[in-house]
């Protein structure tokens, strides 16, 4: 099953932690290529989701398909080396390191070179790491952070941190970006650069997206679909004009009233 | 009565001796450096690698049979699985589960077997721990069923055909176990603690130091053991000033090793991948990155820096329980050298090896009635505390440990 419509297939996903349930049968497909978002309140499932997708909880029940492989028991480095690249909410870098350097490490999975062609084809070896160095260059200019490249992570703001976690995922080169609240804690100009920056990865690459936000306001326009959940569980899912004036969605964001 | 010759003399004496203490430094740096933790354990895979190694030597042709024997039955049945797998006939998670629970049975059956055969209290125990070991390399071999089969194989070949030369076949043997032992304790230790306090890894480790102290000496034995590796302790005149062969053949494998790990940590990608999982556990999985894989292999590196630390210590000293304490000797030299820093380790043990040696002949002895040599680096580290907490190349102040 090659085609475009379940590119990833999410099916029937539970999610379990002692007696508390994050997630309760939520099943979507994403399309090749598409920007495919997922919102909801806060505590409704969103992360967790996006956890289970790129490996790091394992779901207590269902199956996930990628590209026709059921790769729903595959730990965090198998499903990077499928392909899937993600941000994390509350930004994960290496502090120490600098923004280069963070970037490079989205290189590791694409270098070939081994430990003996280390030591005796200093050459190749250098030519290769060349090559990923051009390749991040690249992706440095295209989120325009070149006057950061040599600081260390842990001293810029938010908004760059961000940006640089973005960076490091596109390095990866990936068919699927995991993008958990790119924009939460950011002003309305950087919110307006990084939903820039999204369409631009989107076009250049053709990247499939699946992105979490809370906040509705700001995923409308850069989603081809969206899906929204609440207390675990699916409550819409369509194009956002659609889902904007469903029910069930005012009701999840606005409460009984 | 101040003579430069002795003063150099004693220097380099120092120096050398320093060295001796680096090695014991630079197992507690690979291991900070991968994981930001504090390894307590260090000092009890030394004891562990040097025991391993020493008794080796010792024991008789039946032991050997006895390895060369097992790792052949082992070797078949992971070319079993092998074959299984290839016709892909295990691609069953039950049935993948079934073969993992025969195998276990099957070597605990084995060892049972074994333990009986070989009468004798400590014997019992060398045979529960050789099948333990190639239980380990079989199981995790389950998934790569032929990489476990080549191991197994290479060690019945060790085991039965090095003829006389009896040390090599331990190094080697003991270097397999090293490895082993690393792989086990990342899967037993260290992976259910991903993502957990650096604290809470440290804890762990001094868990893990009984573990090791208890099976080291419970496996083996707690005597003295005398260690020949073939360098005598015969001092050279260079100048006017005599230096000790052995030292410098210490130094020299020091030298080495130093070179090769800078190698492997600075110029591979395992580098990178390592200052990445020091730095962000999550971080580092979601670029790709096997956290279990980067600890067995610095686990490893240091497990085989500890059996060299081991081997030359052992050789001086006796191989003997106190060897476990060394790690404290190489606390002072962290604490100069920085817990982060290969080089720091290798500076660290020098600055310490030399004023240990001239504090106490210059000072030590002719005025505080010696046995200084005991306390001064402590000292040392204390003052260095005060000025410089992150040691001399360390990167960032050390507030886990």
């Amino acid at each position: 099953m090659n085609d475009t419509t379940s590119y990833l297939s999410i099916n029937d996903i539970h999610l379990q932690f002692g007696g508390i349930k994050a997630i309760q049968g939520v099943g979507f497909n994403v399309r090749k290529s598409e920007v495919f978002s997922i919102i909801g309140p806060n505590g409704a499932g969103k992360t967790s989701m996006i956890n289970v997708i790129s490996g790091f909880y394992r779901p207590t029940r269902g199956q996930i398909h990628f590209d026709g492989v059921d790769r729903t028991d595959y730990r965090p480095e198998q499903v990077a080396r499928l392909g899937f690249a993600r941000t994390f909410q509350n930004i994960a870098l290496f502090k120490g390191m600098s923004t280069l350097d963070n970037i490079m490490t989205g290189r590791l999975l694409k270098m070939k070179q081994n430990f003996l062609s280390n030591a005796f084809y200093l050459g190749r070896s250098k030519r290769e790491e060349m090559e990923h160095r051009e390749y991040v260059e690249h992706i440095i200019d295209f989120l325009e952070i070149q006057a950061i490249r040599k600081t260390p992570v842990g001293r810029l703001p938010y908004g760059l941190q961000k940006r640089v976690e973005l960076a490091r995922a596109l390095a990866m080169e990936p068919s699927v970006l995991l993008l958990d609240e790119p924009m939460a804690g950011m002003n309305l100009e950087e919110k307006e650069d990084m939903a820039r920056f999204i369409l631009d990865v989107n076009d250049e690459w053709e990247t499939t997206m699946l992105l979490i936000e809370h906040d509705m306001s700001v995923v409308m326009d850069l989603s081809d679909r969206v899906m929204v959940m609440d207390y675990g569980e699916k409550i819409a899912e369509g194009a956002p004009d659609e889902v904007r004036v469903d029910p069930e969605v005012i009701r999840a964001y606005l409460g009984d009233t | 009565m101040w003579d430069p010759l002795f003063f150099v003399e004693v220097l380099i004496g120092g120096l050398l001796s320093g060295i001796m203490y680096s090695l014991v430094a630079l197992g507690f740096v690979l291991i900070f450096k991968a994981s930001g933790v504090f390894n307590f354990a260090q000092g009890a895979l030394v004891l562990f690698a040097a025991l391993t190694f020493v008794l080796m030597l010792e024991v008789t042709g039946d032991f050997w049979n006895w390895t060369a024997g097992l790792s052949i039955g082992f070797a078949g049945l992971a070319g079993l699985l092998f074959l299984l797998n290839r016709y892909s006939l295990l691609n069953d998670a039950h049935r993948l589960l079934n073969i993992k629970v025969l195998a276990f049975s099957a070597a605990i059956i084995v060892a049972l077997v074994l333990a009986i055969f070989i009468q004798g209290g400590h014997n019992m125990w060398r045979g529960v721990f050789i099948a333990l070991l190639l239980f380990l390399v079989l199981t995790v071999g389950i998934r790569k069923p032929n990489a476990a089969a080549a191991v197994l194989l290479g060690v019945a070949i060790i085991a039965l055909f090095a003829g006389e030369i009896n040390f090599w076949r331990s190094l080697a043997l003991t270097l397999v176990v090293m490895i082993v032992l690393a792989i086990a304790i990342e899967a037993v230790v260290l992976r259910p603690l991903v993502n957990q306090e650096p604290i809470i890894l440290f804890m762990a480790t001094i868990g893990l130091n009984f573990v090791l102290e208890g099976m080291a000496q419970g496996v083996w034995d707690a005597d003295v053991h005398g260690l020949d590796i073939g360098i005598e302790d015969i001092p050279f005149e260079v100048a006017g000033v005599y230096i000790s062969q052995f030292d410098i053949f210490v130094a020299v494998t020091a030298a080495l090793m130093v070179g090769a790990i800078a190698v492997f940590f600075n110029k591979t990608r395992i580098g990178r991948a390592l200052r990445a999982v020091a730095d962000d556990h999550q971080a580092a999985m979601s670029v790709g990155i096997p956290l279990k894989n980067i600890w067995a292999i610095v686990w490893a590196a240091s497990g085989i820096v500890a059996l060299f630390a081991g081997l030359m210590w052992g050789s001086k000293l006796g191989v003997q329980f106190s060897l476990a304490l060394l790690a404290f000797k190489a606390l002072p030299v962290l604490i100069l050298g920085g817990f982060t820093s290969i080089p720091g380790a290798i500076i660290g043990g020098l600055i310490v090896g030399a004023t240990e040696k001239i504090f106490e002949v210059f000072v030590g002895i002719p005025y505080l009635g010696g046995g200084t040599e005991n306390w001064s680096p402590y000292m040392l580290a204390l003052i260095f505390l005060l000025f410089r907490p992150q040691g001399l190349f360390g990167e960032r102040i050390i507030e886990r440990v």
